[in-house]
């Protein structure tokens, strides 16, 4: 089975982030990159499928050189290789535009699943993997809690608002998944060694057949107009319970009419 | 002034507050048509009708047999019918979804989880964990918009919810996900969790599923929908469809009430724009106390049921 992992390097959610002044756009360079870490459950979920029906795992990023070391790392947990989509001609592209590029690359690379996280970190609109779906005409076997193959076809667990619902469709397809399918690997020092080998094939939009006018700042369908930083919580009150705590609360919710 | 078009999310004809919200928004940007699937017309409509939506237009349930792709492509088919000013959606992950795809079939922009949109169409979102505001528009084609639960207060306005059946024939693609069971986690009478005013929270410091009742009878003193922590369903003492935070549920309520939570980043990222926040945690380092109005640093066995006892005795 042809596996690809689309991974996204985002902002260490633990450091501050900010947009650029400039152009309005993540400023990447103040914040260190990371994998975004629900794109690890992505990772480890085609890894076991691969372990389970054999066939190969392809990591697939777009973004900019240092996206190369959130590659590496999805390497070392025992991906086979990666492609990396990197051309600055795609700074600034927004949701749509980059379901445009990425499925340009699926379509030109190949794949049976393509294997998404629910969303990114960074952006959280989670609707990648719907738009895929649209673009390349495949199931979409989103949020899944739990996955099973059988020959082509694909039955899982997604996620709704009240429970879940069980869905099936057939290969090809684009799945994505939620925190609660897996428990990630941690790279081994022997995958660490073993990925600095492995393949990473890079691609500007030319060898991916993606026509500029349609990625970018300049051509995005959405466009923002200005940002700032959010008025600051003013500072709460903390008290220790001396055995009227609950008293306390109470009192503090009454002021406020919620009781 | 332009057609809005708004995707109404109903349960059997009862209508979700959401979409209230998203008909109350719509007034403001233009004239609001509910899309309606499914069942239930009957029941729904008379609501529909107070608050505001001048036409309904209503599809079949089959729509739903698959995931997502049918109630684009029927949207897709109304925005080229209608042409609408705008599109809004309730910021659901699944309507996110729709709308991810809705966009990518009119070759249009779509702005996800805004808090608020403007007479332009400008929206507003609140990014990072709610460090920044930023204001966003849809620079190419019809607008489709997300909208957040809870960013609207619901205001009643008359209007004739005149209904027009709608026949979409689905393309094959669209049956590509086919839905073989729902299974109903949502237990008991009280408020759905992001619609619901106040929230109540448990987390790992609840200790187990059974103490959950602590927290069960504070949120039904207060009228709250119950919440919980990952660490509290992961270990299974809560079903996940309760979880809030990155990868549960965001939530927006009025009063947000967290117990026995420490209050990890990925938590925060789905209650941080509550509007007030109180919590309970033995732990007075614990990080949920840089967000709150008001904490108590304590035993939450001791301080939730003196709190439960204290409010009933006020009612
Ligand atoms: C704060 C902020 C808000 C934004 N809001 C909007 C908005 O409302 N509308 C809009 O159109 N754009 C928005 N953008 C732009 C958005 O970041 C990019 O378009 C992004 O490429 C796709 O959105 P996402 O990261 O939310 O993807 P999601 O749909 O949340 O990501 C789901 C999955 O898709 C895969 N994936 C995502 N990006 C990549 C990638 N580059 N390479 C490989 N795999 C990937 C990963 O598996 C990921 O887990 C915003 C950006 C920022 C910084
Ligand atoms: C990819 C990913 C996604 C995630 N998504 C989510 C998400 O959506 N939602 C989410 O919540 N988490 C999420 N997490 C998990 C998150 O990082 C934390 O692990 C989790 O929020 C911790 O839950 P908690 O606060 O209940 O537990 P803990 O962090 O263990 O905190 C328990 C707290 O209870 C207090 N306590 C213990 N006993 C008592 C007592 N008797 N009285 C009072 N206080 C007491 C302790 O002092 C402590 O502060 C995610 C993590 C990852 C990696």
């Amino acid at each position: 089975m042809n596996i690809v992992v689309l991974v996204k390097q985002v902002p260490d959610t633990a450091t501050e982030r900010k947009l650029s002044a400039a152009d309005s756009t993540l400023d990447r360079a103040s914040a260190d990159g990371v994998i975004n870490e629900l794109d690890e459950y992505a990772i480890e979920e085609g890894l076991r499928l691969k372990e389970a029906h054999g066939g190969e795992v392809t990591i697939l990023t777009m973004g900019p050189d240092q996206a190369s070391d959130s590659i590496r790392k999805a390497l070392s947990m025992g991906a086979d290789k990666a492609v990396h989509l990197v051309d600055d001609a795609l700074h600034g592209s927004d949701a749509v535009q980059t379901s445009y590029a990425l499925a340009q690359v699926l379509k030109k690379i190949g794949f049976d699943l393509a294997v998404l996280g629910s969303e990114s970190t960074d952006a959280r609109t989670g609707v990648l993997a719907a738009a895929l779906a649209e673009r390349l005409g495949v199931p979409q076997l989103s949020l899944a809690s739990k996955v099973e193959i059988d020959g082509s076809t694909v039955r899982i667990q997604r996620i709704t608002d009240y429970g879940y619902d069980r869905v099936e469709g057939s290969l090809p397809a684009v799945l994505s998944v939620v925190e609660k399918i897996n428990e990630p690997r941690y790279p081994s020092f022997k995958g660490i060694m073993a990925a600095k080998k492995k393949p990473v094939e890079k691609l500007s939009l030319a060898d991916a057949g993606i026509d500029p006018a349609l990625v970018g700042l300049a051509g995005a369908t959405t466009q923002v107009v200005d940002f700032a930083d959010a008025p600051p919580r003013e500072a709460g009150t903390v008290v220790k319970d001396e055995g009227d705590g609950g008293a306390k609360l109470a009192e503090f919710l009454a002021a406020k009419k919620f009781v | 002034m332009g057609e809005i078009l708004v995707l109404v999310d109903h349960i059997d004809g009862e209508v979700k507050k959401a979409g209230l919200e998203l008909l109350t928004l719509a007034r403001s940007l233009g004239e609001p048509s509910a899309v309606w699937i499914g069942e239930g017309l009957d029941a729904g409509r008379p609501v529909l009708a107070e608050h505001g939506a001048a036409k309904v237009y209503a599809a079949d349930a089959a729509l739903n047999e698959y995931v997502t792709a049918p109630r684009a492509e029927l949207l897709a088919r109304l925005v080229a019918d209608k042409a609408p000013a705008a599109v809004l959606v309730s910021a659901t992950p699944e309507n996110k979804e729709v709308a991810g795809r809705l966009a990518v079939r009119l070759g249009s922009g779509v702005l996800t989880d805004v808090v608020a949109v403007d007479a332009d169409l400008v929206a507003e979102h609140s990014i990072f964990g709610g460090a920044m505001r930023s204001r966003s528009k849809v620079a190419s084609g019809t607008p489709v918009i997300a909208v957040r639960p809870n960013s609207v207060a619901v205001q009643p306005s008359p209007a004739a919810a005149e209904v027009e059946q709608v026949a979409v024939e689905l393309s094959e693609a669209a049956k590509g996900a086919r839905v073989l069971e729902r299974v109903v986690q949502e237990k008991g009478e009280r408020p759905e969790l992001t619609e619901a005013g106040i929230v109540v929270s448990g987390g790992r410091g609840v200790g187990n599923a059974e103490n959950f009742a602590v927290i069960e009878r504070l949120a039904d003193s207060l009228g709250a929908a119950v919440g919980a922590s990952r660490a509290a369903t992961d270990a299974g003492w809560y079903p996940h469809a309760f979880q809030v935070g990155q990868t549960g549920k965001t939530v927006a309520p009025q009063l947000y009430v967290a117990v026995g939570i420490s209050g990890a980043i990925q938590h925060r990222a789905g209650m941080q724009t509550s509007k007030t926040i109180v919590a309970v945690n033995k732990d007075a380092e614990a990080p949920i106390f840089d967000l709150v109005d008001y904490g108590v640093v304590g035993d939450l066995f001791q301080v939730v049921p003196q709190l439960t006892e204290e409010i009933e005795k006020r009612k």
